[in-house]
């Protein structure tokens, strides 16, 4: 199978590998797909209690080149937004930004569930709370 | 540093080897006559070598020159085989004995009768080494079989069935027994009479010879073995296969067994040891790798393994100027993982990471050096970034965790 030069050098040069702490309470993890599907990927988002802005975001992903290169552009396009502006990101922006063939939609697809998912996180342990104190700590490296 | 990319799939195919050529060449335009044309030397000339041909396959496995019938590839030779035979003894039964790690050509006639009607089939079970049990052949076989249908050598995991003995219960029973050799013969010693093969498939492109031909063996004495037709027309290879003799690639498939008879014995050292080279480089630098096939059952070139926690098809992008593959090159466009590693129950997830490294005549060990590095770069790389393998670090057992699918 031929990849796209985008798909490429996501694979070759991933953006933003790694973890943040599960347990801290900005953090927002996400983990979709399916080790016996041959994909699972795992979305770490750093949200600012307050603005409610994606500071931050880590991923790791089991896959094929595609799945690998969804995660790690998923990483740079929800940075800077605000939560209410990722859930509406659609696996169609992945798809045309990295020129994946009809038999890789699924990657994007769980991509698209790994924000939501992510995000899905954080609220649990946000809403109704009072915004947390604690400073953001330092993202811990894999 | 070797020569990129380099190529290590050799159970997809194999180059042609320059001797093989060399045969090959007069017979495109010097020599061109039609072998099936009596009455002039043209004629006569590509006769004589189609007929040194099926003499040095003949004795490539110890059989008759007159018993080796041409196609146009194994494909044919196994439809032909397994169609022809349950067509030919439909008065005596219809039921085919086969298993679950054949090739697609032999299990796709099987399904392809079974569909039309004309046909039952028992897939037999693999073990973990992905060999067929005899004894479950023996349990399989009614007074309805008409064919036991089972590969040499896994083109995929590189597993040996106990063919001779498999064989000598086909016989015992009066069952036809057809043998798809594709990957054993020219590789290991393969002997229809020791084996009681009385059908068997060979391939030209997968012992360095052309593509686009190949050969049926068909057993004409003791018993002698009939199967009918599954194409009209000139009434060539006595009946059993009509089409112009493709001459110069038999030719090629001729020379090919000819070098395979005279160098296997030193060829399997060599690729034996650069197979185990491979494997235990492999096996010292990376942890949580699994050999998938017979350990010691297995062709000399091959080595099937999974590495955990990567997917198969990830890694072969990073190993882009390696040839390798992942699952077979027939199902490779597919996104499923390989039903051969499957019926070893393999879990699915080692059996998306798993990768076939096949060793052929014109491997060195430099490149085998260089691949086990690489390898074990793009492997420790790949599970940096992956949550399966931080989880396992972590302690996590991954089968206890619920999965939330697409």
């Amino acid at each position: 199978m031929a990849y796209s030069d985008k798909v490429i050098d996501h694979y070759n040069n991933p953006r933003n590998v790694g973890s943040f702490d599960k347990n801290d309470a900005d953090v927002g993890t996400g983990i979709v797909g399916a080790p016996e599907c041959g994909d699972v990927m795992k979305l770490q988002l750093r949200i600012n209690p307050e603005s409610r802005v994606i500071e931050d975001a880590r991923f790791k992903t089991f896959g094929c080149g595609s799945a690998i290169a969804s995660s790690s552009y998923v990483t740079e396009l929800v940075k800077g937004k605000h939560i209410d502006e990722a859930m509406t990101i659609r696996n169609t922006v992945i798809v045309q930004e990295l020129n994946l063939p009809p038999v890789k939609i699924h990657c994007s697809v769980l991509a698209e569930d790994a924000i939501k998912a992510a995000i899905g996180d954080w609220k649990k342990h946000h809403e109704g709370r009072e915004p947390a104190a604690a400073e953001p700590r330092k993202a811990q490296e894999a | 540093m070797p020569k990129l990319p380099i190529y290590m799939d050799n159970h997809a195919t194999t180059p042609v080897d320059k001797r093989v050529l060399e045969a090959m060449l007069p017979y495109f335009s010097e020599k061109f006559g039609n072998a099936a044309s009596r009455n002039h030397s043209f004629g006569w000339e590509a006769e004589e070598a189609v007929d040194r041909a099926r003499g040095q396959i003949a004795q490539l496995i110890n059989a008759k020159s007159k018993e080796i019938i041409f196609t146009s590839g194994a494909t044919e030779s196994d439809n032909l085989a397994i169609k022809g035979v349950v067509e030919f003894y439909k008065e005596k039964g219809d039921h085919i004995v086969t298993c679950v790690t054949e090739h697609k050509a032999v299990l796709d006639s099987c399904r392809a009768l079974e569909r039309a009607g004309k046909a039952t089939v028992t897939y037999l079970p693999v073990d973990k080494y992905g060999m067929v049990d005899p004894d479950a052949v023996r349990k399989a076989i009614t007074d309805r079989t008409v064919l036991v249908t089972i590969m040499y050598a896994n083109n995929e995991i590189g597993t040996i069935h106990p063919i001779a003995e498999i064989g000598r219960i086909a016989r015992e029973r009066g069952v036809v027994f057809h043998c798809d050799a594709v990957q054993a013969v020219g590789k290991i010693p393969v002997d229809v009479d020791r084996d009681h093969i009385d059908l068997l498939s060979i391939s030209a492109h997968k012992i360095y010879g052309p593509k686009g031909v190949g050969a049926l063996y068909v057993r004409s004495k003791g018993p002698r073995v009939r199967i009918a037709p599954q194409m009209d027309g000139g009434g060539h290879e006595r009946g059993m296969r009509s089409g112009t003799l493709n001459v110069t690639g038999i030719v090629g498939l001729g020379k090919a067994c000819e070098i395979a008879a005279a160098e296997m014995a030193e060829e399997n050292r060599r690729l034996l040891d650069l197979r185990d080279k491979l494997q235990a480089g492999i096996f010292e630098r990376l942890d949580e790798v699994f050999l998938n096939g017979h350990p010691t059952e297995r062709l000399p070139g091959n080595l099937n393994l999974s590495f955990a926690y990567v997917e198969g098809e990830s890694l072969l992008m990073g190993l882009h100027d390696i040839a390798v593959s992942s699952g077979s090159a027939c199902t490779s466009a597919t996104l499923e993982p390989s039903y051969v590693i499957r019926a070893l129950g393999v879990s699915d997830e080692l059996a998306h990471s798993s990768i076939r490294f096949g060793l052929g005549r014109f491997n060195t060990e430099e490149e085998v050096d260089f691949v086990t590095d690489r390898v074990a770069r793009e492997v420790k790389r790949l599970r940096d970034m992956s949550p399966l393998y931080e989880m396992a670090r972590e302690g996590i057992d991954l089968k206890s965790v619920q999965w939330k699918a697409e």
